[in-house]
């Protein structure tokens, strides 16, 4: 086997001790665990179930906004979704599934055996792992001991004066704080663990400009991580003084302001949306070069691109507050900083563009959701350099518009390319291919489902329907739009069904993969499917950006040209 | 297929990455520094805007001693990883006991100082938006010296056992880096709350 791999004496030749055979040593094998590799497939599986948990509290939103007038939800229940949706989506999916992913792949991908720092590694998921569960306990003991048990309700962005002890009894939003407060320390220890794994366990050879553009991607991720996540922990904190210690952070009777907390969420909350984002045209960096044959076009550009989002993205928050009255320069400010992103984004789209054009593009799943993924982020983008300019942002704010907009982005953009990642990577995770036939009908569907619901959204908002509202009269023209949208919601659901049927049956049943299914380039694929333990027995050593090209065509090697 | 290394790079020079603890100290001192930020704004941001006193004026003394003694600690760490990295094991057990007891004069005047203002002053957290924000931002630099000084104290304690050698001087140095931080906060916090605050 180790003469088919592309490296030989990669793998250590000597016998493997006998597989563990008792349920419970499996189990405390994965809970000691300190290999990236199965902390990062963890990281996923967690995510994954966090998933399937939001998307049920989506579509319970989405049947009680089917028609108007509907009962289906109590306000009170229909507010705890709204809030828990977007918590678990935004901190228990999203950024566990992003940090699953960088878990496997960025010491892999640089040649190194784990990450710098395996402990922390651990400990950084499971308490990230119990901030989600801890949020979750909510709905048993949100109203302590004596009441009925209640979620947060506050929104996922917990506005004050909303979340002072006044306005919200009982411990719902405590619940929530400390869920996130945890979620944000795991986020944390994971960040500073791919910045010190990249900048110091990489191998020979693999200079910082010869890097995969996802490493890249995920170490400027992890760099925003240090400057956008601890001011939500700050706030979170004097959230907790407020409500438990009895400060007056946010008590604007005690002259405190509910303006700070805006400031002090967005942020947190605007570069959050491009720490979601970059590790996902990260994915979509690996896996277009591959299905178009084409190394990478502008692979500086992209470097560069990407550091301009990071630093804009820093000050961009108050676009977000546009009807709160921040003034005309502060307001023209935003206003600008907001749509100069467009242009380092723009550059990356065009790049993509360009790697595709003339090469010899292989339409497999994964490559189908990057394409998809193309039009819909250009379309979400365009909608966000429309809600840029204040005053359109004055009509439209906090309608179902808004929610449109950051679904695309989101769903269509970040969702889309976790999914090409899953189809792209799941071969190197588990030595197992992912159904074809089965990943097209997710794919075909999840894009029908995405785009009856999110498209037919932007029209009730410009209609004027506003968010959050629980139910709204007939008559208003709202009907019908919503009446889609819910069908899309459900489409998209018999896609995800299609998806995890097509996990579970790959899982047991699919085709071998080989050690590089997709003749790809970057040095993950110089291992065995799944790998072993420690990764690579001898250290690569690299000599360009795409090892694997080198050592399959010597005689026309990469690093002739660099 | 060849084998690895295939051709030997023209341009080869000695592999040499950066230590990591170094890397990972910087980078938990950029996501502290952010955390930092958000208080001190928020200070900032409260300076005044109290419906009822104590103001800071009436209440702060400026903690010149303890000031002293805590940026005069740096050097006394300095000087302590200086010492282990030359295997000079008694200067550092100096330096470093030094530094620890520098660390605990400060953490002690703090005590006294909110002794004070919370006996004498009546300057609770509760009391108005100054006791919320002043408490919160010098309590978050002391409850970080307090680690530090714990740190300092276990390593000073395996000092003294024999235990620390030269070989943990990159080790020692990343501790140092976090003293080192925590000083540089308190230049911030002394200049927000006892220069300009007052």
């Amino acid at each position: 086997m180790a003469d088919s791999l592309p490296i030989s004496g990669t793998l250590d030749l000597t016998r493997a001790p006998a597989p563990k055979r008792l349920a419970l040593e499996v189990v405390h094998d994965w809970i000691t665990t300190v290999d990236h590799k199965k902390i990062g497939l963890m990281y996923i599986a967690s995510s994954l179930v966090f998933l399937a948990v939001g998307g049920f509290e989506a579509l319970l939103m989405r049947i009680q906004l089917s028609v108007s007038n509907e009962k289906f939800l109590s306000p009170q229940t229909f507010n705890e979704m709204f809030t828990m949706h977007g918590t678990t989506m935004i901190f228990f999916v999203a950024m566990p599934m992003l940090f699953g992913f960088a878990n496997y792949l960025v010491p892999l991908m640089i040649g190194a055996r784990d990450m710098a720092f395996p402990r922390l590694n651990a400990f950084s998921f499971w308490i990230a792992l119990f901030g989600g569960l801890l949020l979750y306990f909510s709905f048993l003991g949100g109203n302590g001991l004596y009441g009925d048990g209640g979620a947060p309700l506050v929104g996922w962005f917990a506005y004050a004066p909303l979340t002072a002890r006044t306005f919200t009894k009982g411990n719902s939003t405590d619940y929530w704080a400390l869920g996130v407060l945890l979620s944000g320390i795991g986020t944390i220890g994971t960040a500073l663990n791919l910045v010190t794994t990249t900048l110091c366990m990489r191998c020979k050879g693999m200079k910082l400009t010869r890097m995969p553009l996802l490493v890249w991607l995920i170490l400027i991720t992890a760099g925003m991580i240090f400057v956008a996540i601890p001011p939500l922990s700050a706030a979170q904190i004097m959230l907790l003084i407020d409500r438990y210690v009895g400060g007056h952070f946010f008590d604007t009777q005690a002259g405190g302001s509910a303006i700070i907390w805006m400031h002090f969420f967005w942020i947190f909350g605007h570069p959050e949306v491009y720490i979601l984002v970059l590790p996902a045209f990260g994915f979509a960096n690996e896996i277009i070069p591959v299905f178009s044959r084409k190394p990478i076009f502008g692979y500086q550009a992209m470097v560069a691109a990407t550091v301009a989002i990071g630093f804009v993205s820093l000050s961009v928050w108050a676009h977000h507050m546009f009807t709160v009255g921040l003034g005309a320069d502060a307001d023209t400010f935003f206003v600008l900083s907001t749509m100069i992103i467009g242009i380092p984004t723009g550059i990356k789209i065009f790049n993509w563009l360009a790697t595709m054009w003339g090469g010899k593009l292989r339409f497999t799943v994964p490559m189908l959701f990057c394409v998809a993924f193309l039009f819909q982020f250009l379309i979400a983008g365009l909608t966000g350099i429309m809600m840029a300019v204040a005053p359109f942002d004055w009509q439209l704010h906090d309608s179902y518009f808004v929610v449109a907009h950051f679904h695309y982005v989101i769903v269509g953009g970040i969702l889309f390319c976790l999914f090409a990642a899953f189809y792209f990577w799941f071969p190197k995770m588990t030595g197992r291919m992912m159904s074809d036939t089965l990943g097209k009908w997710h794919f075909w569907l999840f894009v029908a489902g995405f785009h009856l619901t999110f498209d037919f959204m932007h029209v009730p908002g410009i209609l004027g329907m506003p968010r959050r509202v629980y139910t709204y009269e007939a008559g208003r023209g709202w009907d019908i739009w919503n009446l889609v949208v819910t069908i899309g919601a459900f489409v998209q659901l018999i896609a995800i069904v299609v998806f995890v049927v097509n996990l579970i049956r790959s899982l047991s049943s699919g085709d071998p993969a080989g050690n590089d299914p997709w003749d790809a380039w970057t040095l993950e694929w110089a291992t065995t499917s799944p790998p072993p333990v420690y990764n690579f027995a001898t250290e690569p050593i690299v000599r360009s950006r795409r090892p694997l090209w080198d050592l399959k065509h010597p005689e026309d090697p990469d690093w002739k040209y660099e | 297929m060849s084998t690895i290394p295939f051709t030997n790079d023209a341009s080869d020079q000695p592999w040499v990455l950066p230590y990591r603890g170094t890397i990972g100290i910087y980078c938990l001192i950029a996501s502290e520094s952010a955390m930092f930020s958000i208080f001190v704004i928020a200070y900032l941001y409260y300076l005044g805007k109290s419906l009822s006193g104590p103001t800071p004026r009436q209440v702060l003394e400026l903690p010149i001693f303890t000031t002293v003694c805590l940026l005069s600690s740096s050097i006394t760490v300095h000087l302590a990883v200086n010492g282990l990295r030359h295997r000079k094991l008694p200067a550092f057990k100096a330096w470093l006991a030094a530094t620890v007891f520098l660390g605990s004069v400060f953490i002690i005047g703090t005590g006294l100082e909110w002794y004070k203002l919370i006996y004498k002053d009546g300057l609770t957290l509760q009391t108005n938006l100054f006791g919320t924000s002043f408490y919160s931002l010098v309590g978050l630099h002391a409850s970080h010296v307090m680690v530090g000084l714990l740190m300092l104290s276990i390593t000073l304690v395996l000092a003294l056992m024999g235990k620390v050698k030269q070989e943990h001087a990159d080790r020692f140095h990343t501790l140092s880096l976090y003293w080192h931080f925590v000083d540089a906060i308190w230049v911030v916090v002394f200049t927000v709350v006892y220069v300009l605050g007052r």
